[in-house]
Formats: C-alpha cells, sequence, structure tokens
C-alpha cells in the first residue's frame, strides 16, 4: 500500500505503525509518531491499522527557539 | 518567589538551542551563561535527533519543548503531545502563531489549544502578546506561567511596548512571567527583569552573535543584575533634582 512517510511517498507492506517503523529502520528509533494529524502513542503503534493514503510523520529531537 | 509550576530556576536565562554555528559552541553558550532551561523542538526525522537529544542531557538544564511553526489549534495540540512522550516533560512552550511576518501569537487558536492542553495534564508556557485580557484567558485556561512577547522574534528590537509589560506585570502579582522573544542586547534583558519579570527567554540574538557564549554570559549578568535591581526596590523617578549630598551644616562661603 502507499502511504505518505514524512511528505514523502513510501511503498510498504506493513499493515500498523509499529510495522512501518521497523520497515523505514526506525523500529529502535527514539521518535514520536502522528498518523493523519493525530498523535500516536508508542504503546499504540503496534495496534495503529494503516490504509492506503495515510500520513505518517516519524518526528525527533532539533534544534529550536 | 515565584516559580514555574512547582520549579524554581536558580538563573532567569532561558535560552533556544536553534542557529548556533555549531553544537560545541550551542554548549559552550550554556555552559558559560548557566542558563537554567533550553528550548527545543520536534522535526521529522533526519538521522541527527539522537546526537542532539545526547547534547541536551548533557547540558543538564530544563528542556521546554516548543510548537513552533503551528499555526492551528489542532497541529499545536498533536505536537505538543509527541514532544511530552519524546522529552518525558509535560512542559511545552505553545506557540500558535498567526502571521508569518510578525510570527504574531493567534490568540484565539492560542487560548483554545492551552484550554484543551491544560485538560490534558500539561504545564504550558504560552507565548503570547502582551494583551491583558488574552492574558486572563490564558490565566482561567490553566496556565500559571505567562510569556508575553517583547518583540517579534529574531527581530533584535527590545521591549517594544514597555507600557504593556509593566501593566501586565502589575495585573498578575501571582503569575510566573517570561518576556519571550525579541530581544536583542543585554540591556533589554536588564530592562525586562527590572519591570520584574521572573525570566526572559531568547535565541537569535546569542546563537547569531559572532561570539554567541560571550553573549549568552552578557545576557545572563544582565538579567541577574536586572533582578537584583527588581528585588532591590527601585527609587521613585522624577522631574527635578533632588541633591544626594546633605544640605545642612554646608559652610556659609
Amino acid at each position: 500500500m502507499k502511504i505518505e512517510v514524512n511528505g514523502e511517498n513510501k511503498d510498504v507492506t506493513a499493515t500498523t505503525v509499529a510495522e512501518a517503523l521497523d520497515a523505514l529502520g526506525w523500529g529502535e528509533a527514539r521518535v514520536a509518531t502522528a498518523l493523519n494529524g493525530t498523535f500516536v502513542p508508542k504503546g499504540a503503534r503496534g495496534t495503529t491499522a494503516l490504509s492506503d493514503g495515510d500520513k505518517l510523520e516519524v518526528l525527533t529531537a532539533m534544534q529550536g527557539g | 518567589m515565584r516559580d514555574f509550576y512547582g520549579v524554581t530556576l536558580d538563573n532567569p536565562l532561558m535560552l533556544g538551542t536553534a542557529q548556533y554555528p555549531s553544537p560545541a559552541v550551542l554548549e559552550d553558550a550554556f555552559r558559560r551563561s548557566k542558563a537554567s532551561v533550553a528550548t527545543v523542538s520536534l522535526r521529522r526525522e533526519g538521522g541527527e535527533g539522537q546526537a542532539f537529544r545526547d547534547l541536551i542531557d548533557r547540558l543538564g538544564v530544563h528542556v521546554l519543548p516548543n510548537t513552533a511553526g503551528c499555526y492551528s489549534a489542532r497541529e499545536a495540540i498533536t505536537t505538543a503531545q509527541m514532544a511530552r512522550e519524546y522529552f518525558e516533560t509535560d512542559w511545552i512552550k505553545l506557540e500558535v502563531i498567526g502571521h508569518g511576518d510578525t510570527l504574531q501569537p493567534d490568540p484565539f487558536a492560542l487560548v483554545e489549544a492551552t484550554e484543551a492542553l491544560c485538560a490534558d495534564g500539561f504545564k504550558v508556557f504560552p507565548y503570547c502578546t502582551d494583551d491583558q485580557i488574552i492574558a486572563e484567558r490564558l490565566i482561567d485556561a490553566g496556565c500559571k506561567v505567562l510569556m508575553p512577547w517583547g518583540a517579534p522574534i529574531g527581530s533584535g528590537i527590545g521591549l517594544a511596548n514597555p507600557y504593556a509589560l509593566r501593566t501586565m506585570r502589575a495585573a498578575f502579582p501571582d503569575v510566573a512571567m517570561v518576556v519571550d522573544a525579541g530581544l536583542g542586547l543585554p540591556s533589554h534583558a536588564a530592562e525586562a527583569m527590572e519591570l520584574g519579570y521572573d525570566a526572559i527567554l531568547l535565541n537569535t540574538a546569542v546563537a547569531q552573535a559572532d561570539d554567541p557564549a560571550a553573549m549568552a554570559e552578557g545576557f545572563a549578568l544582565a538579567a541577574r543584575a536586572g533582578q537584583l535591581a527588581a528585588n532591590a526596590g527601585p527609587m521613585p523617578v522624577r522631574d527635578m533634582a533632588a541633591p544626594s549630598t546633605p544640605v545642612i551644616g554646608k559652610a556659609w562661603l
């Protein structure tokens, strides 16, 4: 299925947010996630299903003012 | 002494972490100024997040994540939720921007986001304008800290409206207040603290200085000087001179 990850189109076989993170190499990374603008807590990634066209945001610490 | 959701700060300087020439210079600026709080953000994972996170941990300061760049309450709320999990803190510097030219907060969306986040247990540090009525709404929503702007972010203007900041300080004597944004020189920091503010928050003036660490120290010293002055009780201002040397006892010559 096709989803958008951090603004880029990706073709994934993953069915959940957790599987998508694994497939993208972020399985062990310290990140925060949101799906279609809604926060997905770490504990809910394994049960949050993906659908075609979903927009996944994977964020990390960055400099800020 | 007013605290920040139960936390007393050793140093009234809150410092941003963006725009430094290098991570080493950033670290030096924090060490030399002894800033007590570091603002940080969340951005799309590009592979550098962990190194930055390690640097922040090394600083040993309070971490204040922001919602910079958010233009709606919904965006800001989601960003705050992600920041709380990532940085393991319920502190959030809530920015909901209303206009790209001035980066002025959108007061209506700010109040909306504040209500939702306070109800969800966040300790909100709202980046707000110097409008007293908006401040009342934010306090009603649950804020124990207010962060009115000195001037637009990154402008270096200083305190654009000292009158508004002075009256706001007087209106909310029990609320911890921070002048956030627009400071360009240490004298601006001293002026804010002399008004009775509890802290200052800045980034660009330090990060973009030729010598960021020296400028950070300058801001820290000025903030401390202003704080001492405010606590010491400044003399009243008068229009006419008043001799300081005693007149009684002066010789008739």
